[in-house]
């Protein structure tokens, strides 16, 4: 069982393995990811019950939620492919880490904006100093930090070293992002989601919201892939290998 | 269980049209500006390393 698993990750490490396997994976990816957040976008915006409360405002949950949920998952992935980088000095997942931080950085971007605006009908305010949303800032800074040590450096792997360190120092914002709503009962509403219980949400509204956490995660990948093969072939011009496809281009 | 009953309303949302569809509309905006971002620069990358290889192919082996 080790030695299987010692074996996948070594060919997992090898970036040109990598780039082929995922070259047949990114058709299906790109599929599932249409057909999610389509279906999951016209459901959401028009055949999802409206919100007593909040009234046709609360449609915005349908990018809010999905997209702060990959921003802080994305943290995740960036951290661990910079540990894996520091310690067994793999340089895919050295660009794995460097692919996630602008993916991560829109997200959070995203969540933040939305957030905002869903706030002024439903609070009376675009932005409040809320732990929950506070806490989100600071993860939107820790990527800006992330992209910007990437350019810091002349040399490559002094950078990968620097970013890991930063993306690993930061992860302890994501616990505390995770459960702000609980710890400080300030504005932001708590989760709606729960692994250990039933949702606090009608399934009508629930069902489209899974499609787009579904989408968003398919998203995600998809667009990790894209970033990360572009940055192989950056990095490998120079073998055979690449040459070879070069030729066959 | 459309919950509209014209495109009007649908556009509106009750009042909450301005809201619902500039944050549906820039969101949508980054997400398509994450995806074309590789595509564009993978076919700048191509199209820059196959001109360094027909270089290479009529000067000779430089560089390094």
């Amino acid at each position: 069982m080790w030695t299987l698993f010692k074996q996948w990750f070594h060919k997992m490490g090898s970036p040109r393995w990598f780039y082929y396997a995922t070259g047949r994976w990114l058709p299906w990816l790109g599929l599932v990811t249409l057909v999610c957040l389509v279906t999951g976008l016209i459901w959401g915006l028009a055949f999802a019950p409206e919100d007593a409360k909040q009234g046709n405002s609360f449609r915005i949950i349908y990018i809010h939620v999905p997209a702060s949920m990959l921003a802080m998952a994305g943290y995740y992935v960036m951290a661990v492919a910079g540990a894996i980088g520091l310690i067994w000095k793999m340089k895919l997942a050295d660009m794995v880490m460097k692919s996630a931080a602008p993916i991560g950085a829109a997200l959070t971007a995203i969540g933040l904006f939305t957030g905002a605006i869903w706030g002024k009908p439903t609070w009376g305010a675009y932005w409040v100093w809320d732990a929950r949303i506070t806490s989100m800032l600071i993860l939107l800074f820790l990527y800006l930090g992330v992209m910007a040590l990437q350019y810091s450096y002349r040399s490559q792997d002094m950078a990968n070293k620097a970013s890991a360190i930063l993306a690993l120092v930061g992860t302890v914002n994501i616990p505390i992002i995770y459960k702000s709503v609980d710890w400080w009962f300030t504005l932001h509403q708590p989760a709606t989601i729960k692994f250990t219980e039933a949702s606090s949400m009608h399934p009508d509204m629930f069902r489209p919201l899974l499609l787009m956490i579904v989408g968003f995660y398919a998203f995600y990948t998809l667009v990790l892939i894209l970033n990360t093969r572009v940055e192989i072939i950056q990095r490998e011009r120079r073998t055979r290998w690449v040459g070879e496809l070069m030729g066959e281009a | 269980m459309q919950q509209f009953d014209s495109l009007q309303a649908f556009l509106s949302m009750g009042g909450h049209g301005p809201y619902v569809w500039s944050a549906y509309l820039v969101s949508l905006t980054v997400m398509a500006w994450l995806l074309l971002r590789p595509v564009i620069k993978r076919r700048q990358l191509l199209i820059a390393l196959k001109k360094q290889q027909q270089r290479e192919a009529m000067f000779g082996q430089t560089g390094h």
